[in-house]
Protein backbone atom coordinates (compact mmCIF):
# COMPACT_ATOMS: atom_id res chain seq x y z
CA UNK A 1 0.00 0.00 0.00
CA UNK A 2 1.47 3.16 -0.71
CA UNK A 3 2.39 5.93 1.71
CA UNK A 4 -0.03 8.48 1.62
CA UNK A 5 1.67 11.96 1.05
CA UNK A 6 -0.88 14.51 1.38
CA UNK A 7 0.01 16.03 4.76
CA UNK A 8 3.31 17.33 2.96
CA UNK A 9 3.11 20.55 4.19
CA UNK A 10 0.99 20.60 7.39
CA UNK A 11 1.70 22.60 10.38
CA UNK A 12 0.48 22.15 13.87
CA UNK A 13 -0.23 24.18 16.74
CA UNK A 14 2.98 25.21 18.40
CA UNK A 15 3.15 24.26 22.45
CA UNK A 16 4.88 26.10 24.96
CA UNK A 17 7.09 24.45 27.47
CA UNK A 18 8.42 26.26 30.20
CA UNK A 19 11.87 25.29 31.34
CA UNK A 20 12.74 24.38 34.98
CA UNK A 21 15.55 24.35 36.97
CA UNK A 22 15.17 20.97 38.57
CA UNK A 23 13.93 18.86 35.47
CA UNK A 24 17.25 20.17 33.69
CA UNK A 25 19.19 19.02 36.61
CA UNK A 26 16.90 15.44 36.53
CA UNK A 27 17.51 15.09 32.81
CA UNK A 28 21.66 16.45 33.07
CA UNK A 29 22.11 13.60 35.69
CA UNK A 30 20.00 11.11 33.28
CA UNK A 31 22.40 11.38 30.40
CA UNK A 32 25.59 11.70 32.76
CA UNK A 33 26.43 15.21 32.48
CA UNK A 34 29.71 16.01 35.04
CA UNK A 35 29.72 19.73 33.47
CA UNK A 36 28.52 22.17 36.84
CA UNK A 37 26.93 24.53 34.60
CA UNK A 38 23.68 22.35 34.13
CA UNK A 39 23.91 21.43 37.66
CA UNK A 40 24.63 24.34 40.03
CA UNK A 41 23.35 27.57 39.70
CA UNK A 42 26.41 28.70 41.17
CA UNK A 43 28.16 27.51 39.11
CA UNK A 44 26.10 28.46 36.12
CA UNK A 45 25.78 31.88 37.08
CA UNK A 46 29.53 32.19 38.13
CA UNK A 47 30.24 31.04 34.39
CA UNK A 48 27.64 34.12 32.87
CA UNK A 49 24.51 32.46 32.64
CA UNK A 50 21.01 33.55 34.09
CA UNK A 51 20.46 30.01 35.43
CA UNK A 52 21.43 26.17 35.17
CA UNK A 53 22.29 25.60 31.11
CA UNK A 54 20.05 22.96 29.73
CA UNK A 55 22.34 20.50 27.67
CA UNK A 56 21.76 20.55 24.48
CA UNK A 57 20.02 17.15 24.09
CA UNK A 58 17.37 18.79 26.18
CA UNK A 59 15.68 19.92 23.20
CA UNK A 60 14.37 16.88 23.38
CA UNK A 61 12.58 17.47 26.26
CA UNK A 62 11.15 21.06 25.22
CA UNK A 63 10.25 20.28 21.27
CA UNK A 64 9.33 16.66 21.52
CA UNK A 65 5.72 17.09 22.94
CA UNK A 66 5.20 19.08 20.14
CA UNK A 67 6.07 16.14 17.66
CA UNK A 68 3.48 13.86 19.32
CA UNK A 69 0.45 15.21 17.71
CA UNK A 70 1.34 15.18 14.16
CA UNK A 71 2.93 11.35 14.78
CA UNK A 72 -0.96 10.51 15.69
CA UNK A 73 -2.62 12.58 13.21
CA UNK A 74 -4.85 10.25 11.35
CA UNK A 75 -4.23 11.90 8.01
CA UNK A 76 -1.03 10.45 8.15
CA UNK A 77 -1.95 7.16 8.55
CA UNK A 78 1.38 6.15 10.27
CA UNK A 79 1.55 2.71 11.71
CA UNK A 80 2.87 3.66 14.96
CA UNK A 81 2.88 -0.07 16.02
CA UNK A 82 5.47 -0.38 13.03
CA UNK A 83 7.71 3.10 14.05
CA UNK A 84 11.36 3.09 14.80
CA UNK A 85 13.63 6.37 15.33
CA UNK A 86 15.98 6.52 11.75
CA UNK A 87 17.51 9.40 12.14
CA UNK A 88 17.65 12.81 14.11
CA UNK A 89 19.48 16.05 13.87
CA UNK A 90 19.57 19.23 15.55
CA UNK A 91 20.81 22.74 15.31
CA UNK A 92 21.43 24.73 18.05
CA UNK A 93 21.02 28.80 18.52
CA UNK A 94 21.05 30.60 21.93
CA UNK A 95 21.32 27.87 25.03
CA UNK A 96 18.64 27.47 27.03
CA UNK A 97 18.18 28.28 30.96
CA UNK A 98 15.91 27.47 33.33
CA UNK A 99 13.33 30.09 33.21
CA UNK A 100 13.10 30.48 29.76
CA UNK A 101 9.42 29.80 27.89
CA UNK A 102 10.51 27.89 24.61
CA UNK A 103 7.51 27.64 22.00
CA UNK A 104 7.87 24.59 19.28
CA UNK A 105 5.68 24.36 16.09
CA UNK A 106 6.09 21.67 13.94
CA UNK A 107 5.74 20.40 10.05
CA UNK A 108 5.80 17.60 7.84
CA UNK A 109 9.05 18.48 5.72
CA UNK A 110 8.47 14.90 3.84
CA UNK A 111 6.63 11.51 3.50
CA UNK A 112 8.88 9.58 1.12
CA UNK A 113 8.71 5.33 0.24
CA UNK A 114 11.60 2.76 -0.45
CA UNK A 115 10.58 -0.34 -0.88
CA UNK A 116 8.57 -1.56 2.05
CA UNK A 117 9.70 1.16 3.90
CA UNK A 118 7.82 4.46 5.12
CA UNK A 119 9.70 7.70 5.64
CA UNK A 120 8.49 10.49 7.68
CA UNK A 121 9.77 13.62 8.24
CA UNK A 122 8.95 16.44 11.06
CA UNK A 123 10.72 19.44 11.29
CA UNK A 124 10.19 20.91 14.51
CA UNK A 125 11.58 25.00 15.62
CA UNK A 126 11.43 26.24 18.79
CA UNK A 127 12.22 29.74 20.05
CA UNK A 128 12.25 31.74 23.39
CA UNK A 129 10.50 33.90 24.78
CA UNK A 130 13.25 36.96 23.29
CA UNK A 131 11.75 35.22 19.52
CA UNK A 132 15.25 33.66 19.16
CA UNK A 133 15.35 30.42 17.54
CA UNK A 134 17.18 27.93 20.30
CA UNK A 135 17.04 24.86 17.99
CA UNK A 136 15.81 23.43 15.03
CA UNK A 137 15.08 19.33 14.98
CA UNK A 138 14.79 16.97 11.93
CA UNK A 139 12.86 14.02 13.10
CA UNK A 140 13.08 11.26 11.17
CA UNK A 141 10.52 8.12 11.41
CA UNK A 142 11.00 4.99 9.44
CA UNK A 143 7.60 2.72 9.00
CA UNK A 144 8.28 -1.02 8.43
CA UNK A 145 6.15 -2.66 6.33
CA UNK A 146 4.33 -0.21 4.45
CA UNK B 1 41.16 20.38 26.15
CA UNK B 2 42.05 19.00 22.77
CA UNK B 3 42.94 21.69 19.98
CA UNK B 4 40.65 19.56 17.34
CA UNK B 5 42.61 20.37 14.27
CA UNK B 6 41.85 17.96 11.10
CA UNK B 7 42.71 13.90 11.50
CA UNK B 8 42.39 14.44 15.35
CA UNK B 9 40.42 12.34 17.50
CA UNK B 10 38.66 13.72 20.64
CA UNK B 11 38.86 12.41 23.61
CA UNK B 12 36.36 8.85 24.08
CA UNK B 13 34.08 8.53 26.11
CA UNK B 14 32.60 5.18 27.90
CA UNK B 15 30.03 5.07 30.21
CA UNK B 16 27.71 1.35 31.28
CA UNK B 17 24.26 2.17 31.60
CA UNK B 18 22.84 0.35 34.84
CA UNK B 19 20.13 -1.63 34.76
CA UNK B 20 17.44 1.28 36.05
CA UNK B 21 19.29 3.94 33.17
CA UNK B 22 16.39 3.76 31.26
CA UNK B 23 13.60 4.00 33.72
CA UNK B 24 15.22 6.99 35.01
CA UNK B 25 15.77 8.15 31.59
CA UNK B 26 12.13 7.71 30.70
CA UNK B 27 11.46 10.14 33.47
CA UNK B 28 14.05 12.82 32.40
CA UNK B 29 12.79 13.02 28.55
CA UNK B 30 8.77 12.18 29.02
CA UNK B 31 9.27 8.75 26.90
CA UNK B 32 7.85 6.02 28.35
CA UNK B 33 7.49 3.94 25.59
CA UNK B 34 7.44 0.07 27.26
CA UNK B 35 9.87 -1.07 24.76
CA UNK B 36 12.65 0.92 27.30
CA UNK B 37 11.22 0.00 30.38
CA UNK B 38 9.09 -3.16 30.49
CA UNK B 39 11.58 -6.04 30.11
CA UNK B 40 8.25 -8.66 29.29
CA UNK B 41 6.27 -6.15 26.55
CA UNK B 42 10.14 -5.99 24.72
CA UNK B 43 10.44 -9.23 24.31
CA UNK B 44 6.59 -9.98 23.11
CA UNK B 45 7.42 -7.45 20.36
CA UNK B 46 10.55 -9.47 19.74
CA UNK B 47 13.34 -7.68 21.16
CA UNK B 48 15.79 -9.00 23.19
CA UNK B 49 14.66 -7.07 26.15
CA UNK B 50 14.35 -3.82 27.17
CA UNK B 51 16.20 -1.06 24.80
CA UNK B 52 18.08 1.65 26.01
CA UNK B 53 16.48 5.26 24.38
CA UNK B 54 18.13 5.99 20.94
CA UNK B 55 18.09 9.62 22.52
CA UNK B 56 19.95 9.06 25.51
CA UNK B 57 22.61 7.43 23.36
CA UNK B 58 22.72 10.48 20.99
CA UNK B 59 22.88 12.45 24.36
CA UNK B 60 26.28 10.29 25.14
CA UNK B 61 27.46 11.75 21.46
CA UNK B 62 26.43 15.24 22.25
CA UNK B 63 28.42 14.76 25.63
CA UNK B 64 31.56 13.49 24.06
CA UNK B 65 31.15 16.37 21.88
CA UNK B 66 30.59 19.37 24.16
CA UNK B 67 33.30 17.97 26.48
CA UNK B 68 36.08 17.97 23.91
CA UNK B 69 34.88 21.76 23.00
CA UNK B 70 35.14 22.95 26.54
CA UNK B 71 30.97 23.72 26.87
CA UNK B 72 27.49 23.12 25.45
CA UNK B 73 27.83 26.91 23.94
CA UNK B 74 30.20 24.93 21.01
CA UNK B 75 27.96 22.08 19.87
CA UNK B 76 25.55 24.21 17.08
CA UNK B 77 24.71 20.65 15.25
CA UNK B 78 24.34 17.04 16.14
CA UNK B 79 22.98 14.81 12.98
CA UNK B 80 22.55 10.59 13.92
CA UNK B 81 21.20 7.63 12.46
CA UNK B 82 20.21 5.12 14.65
CA UNK B 83 21.18 1.70 13.73
CA UNK B 84 21.01 -1.31 15.99
CA UNK B 85 19.92 -1.89 19.43
CA UNK B 86 21.95 -0.76 22.49
CA UNK B 87 21.03 -2.71 25.37
CA UNK B 88 21.74 -1.60 29.17
CA UNK B 89 24.31 -2.99 31.14
CA UNK B 90 27.16 -3.20 28.60
CA UNK B 91 29.77 -0.60 28.18
CA UNK B 92 28.59 2.13 25.26
CA UNK B 93 31.89 3.75 23.96
CA UNK B 94 31.67 6.97 21.72
CA UNK B 95 34.56 8.05 19.48
CA UNK B 96 34.82 10.88 17.00
CA UNK B 97 37.55 12.21 14.63
CA UNK B 98 38.05 15.84 13.39
CA UNK B 99 37.16 15.27 9.66
CA UNK B 100 37.64 19.19 8.38
CA UNK B 101 38.31 22.58 10.62
CA UNK B 102 37.61 25.83 8.95
CA UNK B 103 37.49 29.30 10.19
CA UNK B 104 36.87 27.97 13.57
CA UNK B 105 34.51 25.60 13.04
CA UNK B 106 35.16 22.50 13.30
CA UNK B 107 33.22 18.87 11.97
CA UNK B 108 33.77 15.74 13.58
CA UNK B 109 32.91 12.03 12.27
CA UNK B 110 31.29 10.36 15.67
CA UNK B 111 30.13 6.48 16.27
CA UNK B 112 28.90 5.39 19.14
CA UNK B 113 29.11 1.09 19.81
CA UNK B 114 28.37 -1.48 22.15
CA UNK B 115 31.24 -4.11 21.67
CA UNK B 116 31.09 -4.73 18.22
CA UNK B 117 27.98 -3.63 17.64
CA UNK B 118 27.36 -0.07 16.38
CA UNK B 119 24.24 1.86 17.96
CA UNK B 120 24.68 4.88 16.01
CA UNK B 121 26.37 5.77 13.30
CA UNK B 122 27.35 8.50 10.66
CA UNK B 123 27.08 11.06 13.42
CA UNK B 124 28.17 14.26 12.17
CA UNK B 125 28.63 17.18 14.84
CA UNK B 126 29.07 20.73 13.91
CA UNK B 127 31.33 22.64 16.95
CA UNK B 128 32.42 26.31 16.79
CA UNK B 129 35.08 27.56 18.51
Amino acid sequence: MPVNKQAIGKTYEPLVYAVGREKIREYARAVGETNPVHLDVEAARAAGHADVVAPPMFAVVYSAPAVGPPIFDPALELNFAMMVHGGQEFEWGPLVVAGDEITTAVSVKDISEDEDRGYYVFESISTNQRGEQVCRGTWTQIVRGV
Amino acid sequence: MPELNEGEQIPELRVTPDKYLTVRYAGASGDFNPIHVDEDFAKAVGLPGRILHGLWTMAQVARAETDAAGGPEHLKRLSVQFRGMGVPEQEVLVTGTVRERRDGRVIVDTVAEQGEKRIIRNAEAELEL
